[in-house]
């Protein structure tokens, strides 16, 4: 039955048509957003459709406005050019015209940035990033501090590490351990760096932020959708910069829980058994879909 | 007569040789060497472009673990490693090139060394012997830069691969080793050069212009090369002092930017990017003077809105230098702070947007001919509009969240420069071509050549849209799987745009040896300024006698 279910869900993959189960990271020949697992990426998403609304007519404008000219004024139709070089009304409908269009786009756009720094509770979850060259550690900020490091992963160890599905644990995004947090909890990430700039991002959440030396910049998300989460690091920071990925797995409470407490005394253990209890579970491949 | 004739000849006296042109004064001249110039300095720009889309045709890294054992002698995992740096060689160098050796060179050195003299009736620039240093300084800078790829950079990888923003740390204690210090004095000796042409622009269309050649009566592309030239003169002493506060931090132990010392690497990047933008409008706006002048032209009528379009550009080139920070929206900067960078951002949308409809309005009733130049100048406004539509998208910071540093900003930065940039040099070239040589190109491989760049450049830089949005960071030399698709395109649109680059050298290969005389005004009565007026090519020495504007 599990298998069959794994199997179903392969294939509906294949068909293209499983965009909600691998929604958390790129898929072939996609020309939109990642899918949204927070508010404010259905936000960001939400604003980009908003803008679509006047852009394109206005770039469809222009062109046509273009080839209207082209044909209509082309010297063979048209072989005496008019000598009209001022026309008040229509430069201030054109100056005002583009105010108003912008005033659309700015108020929710203000919106947006507000909701990005206003979380609406406090978070209950503070995790450290910090970026190396060229991986990220990660430091939990609870009672007992958790820390660990999260660097590519390794064709070689990816049978040791039971990472062989290429499909869930992608070449370049696929790390060894990977951020652990529950779902629908506010996640407060401060993020800096130890030599270089690097930038934290996580697409589906429509987070990003720099990882400054000498700084520490704060971003928080809260995430709706169980799932495992790929992004990449955002500002160029050397020779490895394609090759430190960040990935981010959300969970429920229990499993959350659970995984706190074993992955203090074995990190590898504790990411094993969540594993085991993530990927193995037929209903978790189920609800992917 | 005969005597008259003789003094005529005399005051056409060159220099003969390799005098004439390393020794020269002569702003024709000079104009000749900075396009010369541009066009090598684009075709090696464009090679490591080229050289990157072939990398990224595929998913994993095919060519640049070879090239840096071919270059360099790395050996095993060292090349692999040395490649990688490599890679980042090539985005930093393409960006600097393009920039500070092809667009600026071109547009500024090239076009308006040449034409901004004529168009306002002055017999040569203000300050000739500074026109000269001008020019002279560009080649030993662009060999600094040169040079640089062939030095040590950070360990185990030769060259700078800080990226053209040079980024303290990564250009600090990142890369220790000589090659970002050549590539700093490449960009201490081109900004001088760019300095001095901009204060010889500025004292010449202040105090050069014919008598009743004022202000308001001055060509579009003379304006558009006074608002640059200002814009040079304000900004590049910026990029200078940051420069040379990164020479010092990375020489002789001061910590501007470094945190351990009390420093802040982001204090760099608010210098870099109050040079940085100013920068991009340098690099667009004698692009937006040439591309009035061929739409006046071939519609044969006046530019629409005349003076809106002139104080449209001084907005943009005003507004231009307090919006630097929608670079950095996500460095941290507060959140008021970004409320403030995106009203600004979006105010440049207004004079954008003037100046896009004017140039509709210019063709509107007009009695145009498709000739060349007005193809690039119709592809030029087209393709402006669309990445400056991205522009306003990338202005919300709220969503640039999503978007910055992702291809979605190459995308858009690309439509703006290579797309807008290159095709308003391009239709500056063959519009300005039989004026400055005295031949004709052929129309049927300018044409040519403009399809197959046009192609090349949309399919390249459009499907990088979709990687953006989907999350691809830029400055990448491997990706997951899943951007496959869409790089493929885009390589293979490079390869085509590449293409476009070999008609265009055969056009000017084709056009000087068939020596098809183009006479004065190869465009009608639609080209009423003083240029057309003058034999092609011009004089030695133009308007001994000031012309009369009335």
């Amino acid at each position: 039955m599990k298998r069959l279910v794994t199997g179903a869900g392969t294939l509906a993959l294949i068909l293209g048509s499983a965009a909600a189960a691998f929604a958390d990271q790129p898929h072939p020949w996609q020309w939109r957003f990642q899918e949204a697992a927070t508010g404010i990426m259905e936000q960001i998403e939400w604003f980009e459709v908003w803008t679509l609304w006047f852009i394109v007519p206005i770039t469809v404008l222009v062109l046509g406005l273009l080839a209207y000219c082209i044909v209509k004024f082309r010297a063979s139709a048209n072989p005496v050019p008019s000598r009209t070089s001022h026309n008040t009304l229509i430069e201030v409908i054109w100056t005002v015209g583009p105010v108003v269009v912008l005033l659309f786009i700015a108020v929710p756009s203000f919106q947006l940035l507000t909701a990005q720094y206003n979380p609406p509770e406090e978070a209950s979850i503070t995790i450290k990033a910090t970026g190396n060259q060229w991986n990220w550690d990660y430091e939990y900020q609870v009672d007992e501090p958790l820390s660990f490091n999260s660097a590519i992963l390794q064709d070689a160890d990816r049978a040791a590490a039971g990472k062989e599905d290429r499909a869930r644990y992608p070449r370049l995004l696929a790390v060894d351990n990977e951020v652990v947090v529950p779902v629908n909890a506010t996640v407060r990430v401060l993020v800096t760096a130890a030599d270089v700039i690097h930038a934290f991002a996580m697409p589906a959440f429509g987070i990003k932020t720099d990882a400054v030396p000498g700084r520490i910049n704060e971003i928080w998300f809260n995430a709706r959708k169980e799932g495992l989460y790929y992004g990449q690091c955002s500002e160029l920071c050397g020779k490895d910069h394609a090759f430190m990925p960040i990935a981010i797995r959300v969970v429920s409470d229990e499993q959350y829980n659970a995984w706190l407490t074993a992955a203090r005394t074995d990190l590898n253990g504790a990411n094993r058994a969540l594993m085991a209890a993530v990927d193995g579970a037929p209903s978790v491949a189920v609800a992917g879909n | 007569m005969a005597g008259a004739a003789a003094h005529e000849d005399h005051h056409d006296h060159k220099p003969r040789g390799w005098v004439r042109w390393v020794y020269s004064t002569n702003h024709k001249d000079i104009g000749t060497l900075y396009l010369i110039f541009a066009i090598c300095a684009g075709i090696i720009g464009g090679f490591l472009s080229v050289m990157m889309r072939w990398e990224l045709a595929e998913p994993g890294i095919q060519i640049f673990t070879g090239l840096a054992q071919m270059v360099y002698g790395f050996e095993g995992d060292a090349a692999i490693d040395g490649g990688k740096h490599m890679f980042n060689v090539f985005t930093t160098g393409h960006a600097l090139i393009m920039i500070f050796f092809m667009v600026m060179p071109a547009l500024i050195g090239g076009f308006a060394n040449w034409m901004v003299p004529i168009m306002i009736g002055a017999p040569d620039m203000a300050f000739p012997r500074m026109n000269n240093i001008s020019f002279w300084l560009l080649p030993p800078a662009f060999l600094l830069l040169l040079l640089s790829m062939f030095v040590p950079g950070p360990t185990g990888g030769y060259g700078v691969g800080g990226g053209w923003t040079i980024y303290p740390p990564l250009s600090t204690s990142g890369q220790p080793g000589p090659a970002m210090d050549l590539a700093i004095l490449a960009l201490h000796i081109a900004g001088a050069s760019s300095i001095l042409g901009a204060i010889n622009f500025i004292t010449t269309i202040f105090n050069m212009r014919a008598p009743g050649m004022t202000l308001h009566k001055m060509p579009l592309f003379a304006w558009s090369v006074l608002i640059t030239a200002f814009l040079l003169l304000l900004s590049l002493p910026v990029l200078a002092g940051a420069i040379t506060m990164l020479l010092t931090d990375r020489n002789f132990g001061t910590t501007f930017f470094a945190p351990d010392g009390g420093g802040d690497p982001i204090l760099f990047q608010h210098l870099f990017w109050f040079f940085g933008h100013p920068e991009v409008y340098i690099l667009i706006l004698p692009g937006f003077g040439i591309v009035s002048h061929i739409v006046s032209t071939f519609s044969r009528k006046p530019i629409f809105g005349y003076l809106g379009m002139a104080y449209a550009m001084v907005a943009i080139g005003a507004v231009g230098f307090v919006v630097w920070a929608h670079h950095m929206y996500t460095t941290g900067i507060s959140l008021d702070t970004q409320r403030y960078f995106v009203f600004a951002t979006m105010v440049i949308a207004v004079p954008t947007g003037v100046k896009i409809f004017s140039w509709i309005a210019t063709m509107w009733g007009g009695s145009i001919s498709m000739r060349t130049p007005m193809l690039w100048a119709i592809g030029f406004i087209f393709l402006f509009t669309v990445g400056g539509v991205t522009g306003v998208q990338l202005a919300n910071a709220g969503l640039d969240r999503s978007l910055h540093d992702t291809y979605y900003v190459v995308a858009h930065f690309h439509y703006v420069l290579s797309l807008g940039a290159v095709f308003a040099i391009f239709a500056g070239w063959y519009y300005w071509f039989p004026k400055m040589t005295g031949y004709m190109y052929s129309p049927l491989i300018a044409r040519t050549h403009f399809w197959v760049t046009f192609i090349g450049v949309n399919l390249v830089f459009f499907p990088q849209h979709f990687l953006g949005l989907a999350g691809m960071p830029r400055r990448y030399i491997d990706y997951p799987d899943a951007y496959a698709g869409w790089n493929m395109v885009s390589s293979y649109g490079s390869y085509i745009a590449a293409i476009g680059v070999l008609i265009f050298l055969f056009g000017v290969f084709e056009a000087f040896s068939k020596k098809r005389v183009a006479g004065a005004n190869p465009w009608g009565e639609g080209a009423t300024t003083l240029e057309w007026q003058l034999s092609s090519p011009p004089p030695y020495h133009q308007w001994e006698q000031l012309p009369k504007i009335k």
